[in-house]
């Protein structure tokens, strides 16, 4: 099949559910050759890839979030500290899709080592929002919501710590799934909060992250907190649903989240009850420390787990008369600003002196967040919120580190309970996509993207 | 001096690195003997810290530690954790070393030395780091470093001991019966010139008759259970000068220097470094079962103790001879070999204290290929007679170092004892007609010079002679 016989149109708009069927008729060149070619019509502007793989394989064009490796090509986490660093074996992710027919077509863009909300700290530039190129992709997963939402790629992964794959899947007006903690392998993925972090798809339609979820997914030798259970992630797709019992949280209403958001929020409630769900607001006071508890648990994490970029193995090295001041040079020249912040503010929380006040404190917290949204599952199925509380932002708009950590409210719940949660377009704001958060009880996964799939069904056909 | 030792008493503490006998290394599947492989040649993405690898951590780990932990009488937690150590060194890929600080897998255990119970605090795991080479001849002068990471994340038990421990033989003493319990269980070779069991050592003096306690001081890089000693004595004079002379003990980290013979301070503890311990979080706990700390107390071979406590009564052997027996378990489980063979334990015993040791010192165990054939036969050709205590001697260390058949040595260089009484005599005759002023000499009194005689005849027997038998001969002759 020649790359003709799929107009280029057809190939930006294309589901992953259609290209499988291509590639089953023979079209796996053609898939390839119109992700290239989009990318090459589109990246200048956008810079959703840090690289690009110009002689990729047969197969479904993805994109790969640059902090997951795919041997033989460059892992940058946004980063100079490993700038040049040629991964030396794929991520159990990428060995599974390599296996299932899908191609890497590159690597796309993020927050320095996935720490931020807007891929403004990559030192390979900002990534722009396809729906409003004045504004910002989202973050840190900026790059995989991009490549999907303007069609250069069919589908792309990203990394979740705290909403990084939600949030700028929501920005950007497409599907972002994080699953529950321990079904998706780490290995391969470098690591920012361990604990945390998790791998999931962006997507045009939610049918679609179900689809790649049974790809990625399952118990890896190599990731010690990977669970053996088996999910068939689309057993709900396409299916009808039980009426179910949803929890909105009353926080979607507070100050700090914009009108028009509130209004998509009321609209999605309405919406429920319409399709016979009974809904309910709950007041979760407790996400009011989740901003808090996680920006002590990331840190701390990532002091430790950026260690191991000193300049001695790989990466860049300043050298200098002394062992330490190599350290210094090196680490102070190739992390960027945020980066620095955020293992400076985690080597204070793990400190002697302070690790029962602070790390020890907020794992206490972390329990009772925890606890709490457990607790909302005893009688609810879902609980409901917007995914951020704004839309894209302009690009450099936001300075304030505070603020722009406030933006992960909503999202980072789930991280610290280790549920799954997905993100669906749901309506906008003038011109700029609105996400809603669908989140459930731990390995509910299924369930979830069920739920999703069934409101994203009748929400186009309304 | 004896008075200087009665006022100050050391109070000495351990904390003992033993690289565990596992197959693969800690948290991933390289192997873990590295010893004299070419630089990193036993190394992967997990163990030299590669971006987006993950530990794993091996059973086989666990089951070691379990091991010793139940030897060492601890208690076995069965909530395992791993946290992290976190600091920055060139030999320590990923910035930090795994290892568990919060939730040790054994702890409050003992061991006996010399019917005295030193308290083990805690065993814990962790793994092991790099080693650097430096070029040049020393780490301030080199040029540049160069890491090897082969050792990197072989896994290591860390035992801490209570400071029960009251003198720097004491501490050798430990380490001695540890590593032969090390060595019984097959957990580690405990070789600590090879650096699978490394050592350090927490010292402070205290003055009896005022009562007071000097600041504890770390001792470092005593390689071998003689320099543990050494460094440690070396150590407690120092610190009692300081104390008779009135002047402060610093609190600090001091290394045993080789060529000076001497402690050098390397820090004081006011450097010492915050390691930022929190849990890994890239690894669950561990859930040790019942049924496998069963599984594994049910491996446990009899240990140096009781093997001691055995030998004492069974074949009579006195408790110090039995321990130098006892204490390498392959030499014990030799030498009981040998004993049912032959039948003579006390004999067995006496060959293997001096003949055997004898060789093992002056040729190096390698060399020597003993076997219970060459004892069953040495001890045989003895008590028939054949050849003499002193010849059998000469023979054993023939077939020993040549791992052939002492009655083919004896038959081949015709080293069959004479003891024909008549052929002693007729020698006997001989020398006694030759040496008329010695025998006058002898007659006059001087009894020492017998053994002048037994020498003549024996010489002229080209040593073979049956000495009782010459005994008699030239008792006979001489004295009546």
């Amino acid at each position: 099949m020649e790359r003709d016989l799929i107009s280029i149109e057809e190939f930006k708009t294309m589901t992953l559910k259609r290209a499988i069927e291509l590639l089953e008729m023979g079209g796996g060149e053609a898939l390839v050759k119109n992700s290239l070619a989009v990318i090459e019509k589109e990246d200048k502007t956008l810079n959703a890839f840090i690289s690009v793989n110009n002689n990729p394989s047969v197969g479904i064009p993805v994109g790969i979030k640059d902090n997951i490796n795919v041997l033989g090509m460059e892992t940058t986490c946004a980063s100079n500290i490993i700038k040049g660093y040629t991964a030396t074996f794929d991520a159990t992710v990428v060995k599974r899709l390599k296996e299932a027919k899908y191609s890497v077509i590159g690597k796309t863009n993020l927050d320095e080592f996935a720490m931020g909300a807007s891929t403004e700290y990559s030192a390979f530039g900002v990534t722009r929002n396809p729906k409003d190129i004045e504004r910002v992709a989202g973050g840190s997963s900026g790059g995989s919501a991009a490549a999907v939402a303007s069609g250069e790629v069919v589908a792309s992964l990203g990394s979740d710590t705290g909403g990084s794959v939600r949030q700028p899947a929501a920005f950007c007006g497409v599907v972002g799934f994080k699953p529950s903690y321990g079904l998706v392998s780490r290995y391969g993925l470098v690591a920012f909060a361990s604990s945390l972090d998790q791998i999931g798809p962006i997507t045009k339609t939610v049918e679609d992250n179900a689809i790649l979820m049974n790809v990625i997914s399952g118990k890896d030798e190599n990731d010690s907190t990977t669970v053996d259970r088996k999910i068939d992630f689309t057993q709900f797709i396409g299916k009808d649903l039980p009426k179910m019992k949803i929890a909105v949280a009353k926080q979607s209403f507070d100050e700090g989240v914009e009108d028009g958001i509130k209004q998509r929020v009321q609209e999605f409630v309405r919406f429920c009850e319409e399709m016979g769900h009974s809904v309910d607001v709950v007041d979760i006071d407790e996400i009011k420390y989740s901003v808090a508890t996680y920006y002590i648990i990331a840190p701390s994490e990532v002091s430790s787990n950026l260690s191991r970029f000193d300049g001695v193995k790989y990466g860049l090295r300043i050298s200098a008369d002394g062992l330490r001041e190599m350290y210094e040079k090196s680490r102070g020249m190739g992390f960027g600003e945020e980066v620095r912040r955020r293992i400076l503010i985690g080597t204070f929380t793990l400190s002697a002196a302070y690790y029962d006040a602070y790390f020890e404190k907020a794992q206490k917290v972390r329990r009772k967040i925890a606890n709490k949204l457990s607790e909302i599952f005893e009688t609810h199925d879902f609980i409901v919120t917007p995914t951020s509380p704004i839309v894209a932002f302009k690009i450099g708009s936001v300075s304030d580190p505070l603020v722009y950590y406030m933006m992960d409210i909503f999202t980072i719940p789930a991280n610290l309970a280790g549920l799954p949660a997905i993100s669906i377009p749901f309506g906008k704001v003038e011109h700029l996509p609105v996400g809603i958060q669908i989140m459930g009880p731990r390995f509910s996964d299924a369930k979830v993207l069920g739920f999703a799939d069934n409101i994203e069904r009748r929400f186009k056909n309304k | 001096m004896e008075n200087k030792h009665n006022r100050y008493r050391p109070v000495i503490g351990l904390e003992i690195h033993v690289q565990l006998n596992t197959k693969t290394k800690a948290f991933c599947d390289c192997s873990a003997d590295v010893f004299e492989l070419e630089p990193n040649t036993s190394i992967c993405p997990v163990c030299t810290g590669q971006p987006g690898a993950l530990p794993t951590p091996s059973e086989e780990m666990f089951e070691l530690g379990v091991k010793l932990g139940l030897a060492l009488n601890c208690q076995i937690n069965k909530y395992s954790r791993f946290d992290r150590k976190n600091y920055f060194y060139p030999d320590l890929p990923k910035g930090y070393q795994i290892t568990q600080f919060f939730h040790p897998i054994a702890e409050h255990g003992y061991l006996e030395v010399n019917g005295k119970k030193i308290r083990i605090t805690r065993i814990h795991l962790e793994e092991d780091a790099g080693k650097l080479l430096h070029a040049g001849d020393s780490i301030t002068e080199a040029e540049h470093s160069l890491v090897d990471m082969n050792r990197c994340g072989i896994p290591l038990a860390e035992i801490v001991t209570e400071p029960d421990i009251e003198s720097p033989e004491e501490a050798r003493m430990f380490m001695e019966k540890l590593r032969s319990i090390l060595r019984y269980l097959g957990v580690s070779t405990g070789d600590m010139e090879k650096g699978a069991m490394r050592c350090d050592a927490n010292i402070s003096v205290v003055d009896t008759l005022t009562g007071k306690q000097s600041n504890k001081v770390e001792v470092k890089n005593m390689n071998s259970f003689k320099f543990v000693e050494k460094a440690l004595e070396y150590e407690y004079d120092r610190i009692v000068d300081l104390m008779q002379k009135g002047e402060e003990v610093q609190r600090e980290t001091r290394g045993w220097n080789l060529n000076t013979k001497t402690t050098l301070s390397m820090r004081s503890k006011e450097e010492a470094h915050d390691y930022r311990y929190f849990p890994e979080p890239d690894i669950p706990p561990v859930l040790l079962s019942e049924e496998f700390i069963e599984r594994i107390k049910n491996t446990l071979v009899e240990l140096p103790d009781e093997r001691l406590k055995r030998f004492v009564e069974e074949y009579e052997l006195n408790s110090n001879d039995a321990w130098v027996l006892v204490e390498d378990k392959e030499v014990a489980d030799f030498y009981e070999e040998v004993a049912k063979k032959v039948n003579e334990p006390k004999e067995v015993a006496n060959w293997f204290l001096t003949e055997l040791f004898r060789l093992y010192g002056e040729y190096g165990k390698e060399k020597v290929h003993v076997t219970v054939e060459i004892f069953d036969e040495i001890i045989g050709l003895i008590k028939e007679g054949t050849i003499s205590r002193n010849m059998a001697k000469e023979v054993f260390q023939e077939a020993a170092l040549n791992g052939v058949s002492p009655r083919k040595i004896v038959e081949e260089r015709g080293l069959k004892q004479v003891d024909d009484v008549g052929l002693i005599e007729e020698i006997a005759k001989k020398v006694i007609e030759n040496n008329p002023k010695q025998v006058e000499t002898f007659k006059a009194g001087k009894e020492g010079l017998f053994g002048f005689f037994v020498g003549q005849v024996m010489k002229e027997l080209k040593g073979k002679g049956n000495p009782k038998t010459v005994n008699e001969v030239l008792n006979k002759l001489l004295r009546s």
